[in-house]
């Protein structure tokens, strides 16, 4: 029986006929990829119907290739063989009939690994519904792992963003204990943990969000000699560092090991905030060659600090780390992002790889 | 008059201010014109008549080191961005 209806052109079949037809057809299976990750045909292409028009001549050049298209019921299927056969294909047939048929009459059948357990597809559904992320970007993010320089103002709100949103393994290098004056920002960390680790109060905090996150705590200072073994292992670095010494020895190791650092500073009212990604982007000494002496970076406990601030701040450094982990959108590489939180304002100068740069230029030993 | 934006460590040598007004046609003369009503603001900028290696200048949005230098131009309608390196964060006190 044809549906005369809407596609009077097309060729349907039956599901006992699909399956003998399936050798020698290529199979295009035009359901949702929900559906698809529940289990498929095997070596059958998924294209949902909404994309055929846009994606068959891609995915299907060959117009005169024999194809046999699938969904759950046949309705769909339908649909796509007209417009296939309106693209050009020439032997198309549609399977009418449940696909769980196609099942029970022994065709073959396949079931992906899931890429996520089920809690996790509750615990992320939010993120799922994105187009950009799906579950292919939640497994990267729960493969993932983000190196936090500092468990304070910048990186409190990372972490915990980070944590939630499902970052598999956050490392942590912090050597301080909570101080009653860091409690005005630095929300990781709550008023009965004074004189905690400030690595043990982050690793509390965050196993009580996401029990999933898998926290690495560094109870040590940055150091020339450390501080490759530290970000060695990781994907991304974040910055929240607040003095000039661990800015310059954190760029020029990421520099030589090529990892990525999502740079956040702020002071008072303002904040800066960009990604440097060696050799694609410019590095910190691309903007400042030589390290300026210590009385120009006045840490917070001496010039005081807004405590929202870093909050915001520390926000766009995890913003930053999803898109560098995701492959998508647009960083800041290349952009150096000001925020002035009195005039509620957003700036932004371009910042160039300098060719004489001491760490990525052309005379570097990178 | 351009705009010249001041970051906030040198806000102090200029009167607190976050942008102040300036005249001249090139980078040069501009922080000239700051330097005679803020001299405290010379030795945070420059040093032996260059620009500090440690404070960017940005014309607009583009780095004057990468155009010509101190000679330039900047327009009436430009924004002039003094950016010192700013290390701030608040990982710890030391």
């Amino acid at each position: 029986m044809t549906n005369q209806l809407t596609t009077p052109t097309i060729r349907e079949v039956t599901v006992s006929e699909a399956i003998e037809a399936a050798r020698g057809r290529v199979i295009v299976d035009v359901r949702e990829p929900v559906e698809w990750n529940d289990g498929h045909i095997p070596n059958a292409t998924l294209l949902p119907l909404a994309e055929v028009a846009e994606r068959a001549p891609t995915l299907l050049p060959e117009r005169s290739a024999p194809i046999l298209v699938h969904c759950a019921a046949g309705v769909r299927s339908a649909r796509a063989a007209a417009i296939l056969e309106r693209l050009g294909y020439t032997d198309v047939i549609s399977m009418r009939g449940p696909l769980a048929e196609w099942r029970q009459r022994g065709g073959a059948w396949e079931v992906p690994e899931p890429l996520l357990s089920d809690a996790q597809r509750r615990r992320y559904s939010r993120q799922l519904l994105i187009p950009e992320i799906g579950q292919e970007g939640q497994r990267k993010l729960l493969d993932s792992s983000v190196l936090l320089i500092g468990a304070g103002g910048l990186g409190s709100p990372a972490a915990l963003y980070l944590a939630a949103s499902g970052v598999g393994t956050i490392g942590i290098v912090d050597d301080d204990v909570v101080d009653e004056s860091n409690l005005q920002r630095q929300v990781l960390h709550t008023a009965d943990r004074i004189g905690v680790r400030k690595v043990d109060s982050a690793a509390q905090t965050i196993g009580a969000l996401n029990p999933e996150t898998h926290v690495v705590k560094y109870p040590e200072r940055l150091t020339a000699e450390n501080v490759e073994r530290l970000i060695a292992g990781y994907d991304v670095i974040v910055d929240g560092t607040d003095n000039f010494d661990t800015r310059y020895l954190l760029n020029d190791a990421a520099v030589r090991l090529r990892k990525p650092v999502v740079h956040g500073s702020i002071y008072r009212w303002d904040g800066q905030v960009t990604t440097f990604v060696p050799f694609e982007g410019p590095c910190y000494r691309c903007m400042y060659p030589t390290q300026p002496p210590d009385e120009l970076a006045p840490a917070c406990s001496v010039a005081g600090v807004l405590g929202v601030l870093p909050g915001i701040i520390g926000l766009l450094q995890a913003n930053e780390v999803y898109k560098l982990v995701l492959g998508v959108g647009e960083t800041l590489a290349g952009r150096l992002l000001m925020f002035d939180a009195m005039a509620t304002r957003f700036d932004e100068v371009r910042i160039w790889r300098n060719p004489a740069c001491p760490a990525c230029g052309e005379g570097s030993l990178a | 008059m351009s705009t010249v934006r001041i970051p906030p460590v040198l806000r102090e040598v200029v009167g607190g201010n976050r942008s102040v007004e300036a005249q001249g046609a090139t980078v040069a003369e501009v922080l000239g014109d700051l330097f005679v009503r803020y001299p405290e603001l010379r030795a945070r900028v420059t040093e032996d008549g260059e620009l500090s290696s440690f404070v960017n200048v940005y014309v607009n949005d583009r780095d004057v080191r990468y155009r010509d230098g101190l000679e330039t131009q900047v327009g009436p309608t430009d924004t002039v961005i003094l950016l010192p390196a700013m290390a701030g964060g608040s990982a710890r006190a030391r």
